[in-house]
């Protein structure tokens, strides 16, 4: 699933084009055969219902996200994304299809799995310091006091947040806030950690050192990361996998490797050729789903 | 400096009220309105006596079974109709039926029911009291921030954990909000309550003297009534302050930006 050197020149592989390819490529994104997948979504369907009538936020998603893998969905603003993780971490239900984890059915929010929000005012508990917050879903699990303490200081050290175990959330900057999210979610050490653009809301600058403070949490923990954002250049620094999505009704417009070099840095990667090219093409497929090009039939057919 | 200036703020009304008494009842002997030297003897002759244990310690006695009483059921009862729609569904008609009867006119009622005896007067207090806190609670409740709920149940938090760490500091500053505007109605209670066939306690003493024409001593326990819902609203800033420490900073911070 990591370096394809045999590979022709264009490793842009579209599901879309999967059935056609003459060399029997296996479609990007998919699970290798054999291969369990950690979490799966199937026909995942979300329909709204509201006062003013149906929103159809979610069409149709299919798609598996293996053991250890950093993937990033992007789409238009409206196109779902939000809607999806909820289902995903089972704090909603779909109108339609089911998503899966180690095989399981999801149906309510699964132990091994951490969110964290785009609203990170708004999911930190403000009553309590920020070693309390990491703290509170250890203490809620009944891990004792000592074993919290340290699981506790090593996640802030690890988001450089351990100067500030006694301040307030909302004492700290936006940035920071965020780093305080993450460091929650790394002390409860989830086998699938979501991420819902949760850098949306900082200045580049810390946007930069979050992204690069993801991919490290990332290879050290070795879990598996769905991370949302609707930035087309984050999503190609930081993933190993692109999951494009259409504008709404949503449905995958495209499923791509990021077959860049495994270490990454803000400047050298963002200014290769290949960073270049894949963005490019990013941002071609979402100009694409923009103007309502929908590789629907290929995608029905892909996963019948 | 600033705490010089504090106390200034805090006294100069009341100096100059006492100034304008001190002024108006000068060479007059108004049988109905003491001199300030007058009162300021009564009331300590009246206060320091036996009465302090006959009558001012029932009545504080009653006061804070009633407010802790009240705070306790308002916040139960707040959080579980706050928490469940359909209970809300089924009560909120009611509670708005019951929330509108004044308290004072449920005394005979509740005398008749069960005595005279301090249960009737605890009784009303709660009555009255309760309903802020038990409002306030189910409102504070329901608007709990989604996110924050969001959050709290993808990390698995238990029932017990929520309502502790969860559910109750967020719907905290709308239950202190109810606590104090219960404080004032409290008081009210005890000194009504006490008026109604009663044999001690402030209410009581404050009728009694009025009827034995001890006008000054009467005076003197109404001062001792401002008095007493002066601490009472100072130990509540107290508390609310401790308790609520995280919520005035966040709004100092937001209201900055
Ligand atoms: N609770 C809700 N009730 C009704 N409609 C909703 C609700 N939540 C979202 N929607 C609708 O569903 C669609 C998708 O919303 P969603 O928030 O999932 O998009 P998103 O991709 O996360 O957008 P953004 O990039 O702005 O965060 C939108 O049209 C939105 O109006
Ligand atoms: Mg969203």
């Amino acid at each position: 699933m990591t370096s394809e050197h045999s590979q022709p020149t264009n490793k842009v592989i579209s599901q879309s084009s999967v059935q056609d390819t003459p060399d029997g490529r296996i479609p990007v994104g998919k699970t290798m055969p054999g291969e369990q997948p950690m979490l799966s979504v199937q026909n995942l369907k979300k329909v709204y219902h509201t006062d003013g009538g149906d929103i159809e936020a979610v069409r149709n998603l299919t798609f598996d996200l293996p053991k250890g893998q950093l993937a990033c969905l992007v789409g238009p603003s409206g196109s779902g994304k939000t809607t999806l993780l909820k289902c995903i971490s089972g704090l909603m239900a779909p109108t339609e299809g089911e998503v899966t984890l180690h095989g399981e059915k999801v149906t309510g929010p699964p132990k091994s799995m951490a969110v964290v929000f785009q609203e990170y005012g708004r999911s930190l508990f403000p009553w309590l310091r920020v070693a309390e917050n990491v703290e509170l879903p250890l203490k809620n699990q009944g891990m004792d006091k000592t074993a919290r303490r340290e699981v506790v200081a090593e996640a802030l050290e690890a988001v450089g947040l351990s100067h500030v175990p006694k301040s307030y959330p909302w004492q700290l900057s936006g940035g920071m806030q965020q780093r305080v999210a993450i460091a929650r979610a790394v002390a409860y050490k989830p086998e699938v950690l979501l991420m819902d653009e949760p850098f949306a809301a900082v200045d580049a600058q810390t946007r930069a050192d979050l992204e690069d403070l993801v991919r490290g949490i990332w290879k050290k923990l070795g879990v598996s990361v769905l991370f949302v954002t609707h930035d087309i250049d984050e999503s190609v620094y930081l993933g190993e996998r692109v999951i494009i999505l259409s504008s709404s009704p949503t449905i995958i417009q495209e499923d791509l490797l990021v077959d860049l070099p495994d270490e990454r840095d803000q400047l050298e990667t963002r200014s290769s050729q290949r960073f270049s090219e894949l963005r490019h093409h990013v941002y071609e497929q979402i100009q694409l789903a923009k103007k309502g090009f929908r590789p629907e039939d290929a995608v029905a057919n892909a996963n019948a | 400096m600033t705490y010089i200036r504090t106390v200034l703020h805090i006294i100069a009304l009341p100096l100059i009220l006492l100034a304008i008494w001190f002024v108006t009842t000068l060479g007059e002997t108004s049988f109905f309105v003491p001199t300030p030297q007058v009162l300021v003897e009564t009331f300590t002759e009246t206060w320091t006596s036996e009465r302090f244990v006959s009558d001012v310690f029932p009545s504080l006695g009653r006061l804070m079974i009633g407010i802790a009483l009240s705070i306790l059921i308002g916040i139960v009862g707040g959080l579980l109709i706050g928490s469940f729609r359909w209970l809300r569904a089924l009560l909120e008609p009611t509670l708005e039926f019951f929330r509108a009867i004044p308290p004072p006119v449920l005394i005979p009622v509740i005398m008749l029911l069960i005595g005279i005896g301090d249960e009737m007067k605890v009784s009303v207090i709660v009555l009255g009291a309760v309903w802020p806190i038990l409002l306030n609670t189910i409102e504070g409740v329901r608007s709990m921030d989604e996110v924050l709920a969001d959050t709290s149940r993808t990390y698995g938090m238990n029932k017990i954990n929520s309502i502790r760490y969860l559910i109750l500091p967020s719907a905290m500053p709308q239950i202190m909000a109810g606590i104090r505007q219960s404080l004032s109605i409290a008081l009210i209670l005890m000194v009504i309550s006490e008026m109604f066939a009663s044999t001690e306690g402030l209410g009581f003493a404050i009728v009694q003297f009025q009827r034995s024409f001890a006008i000054p001593e009467m005076w003197s326990g109404i001062v001792l009534l401002g008095l007493l819902g002066v601490v009472l609203s100072f130990i509540f800033q107290l508390a609310e302050r401790w308790i609520l420490g995280w919520y005035h900073g966040l709004r100092e911070i937001e209201q900055a930006a």
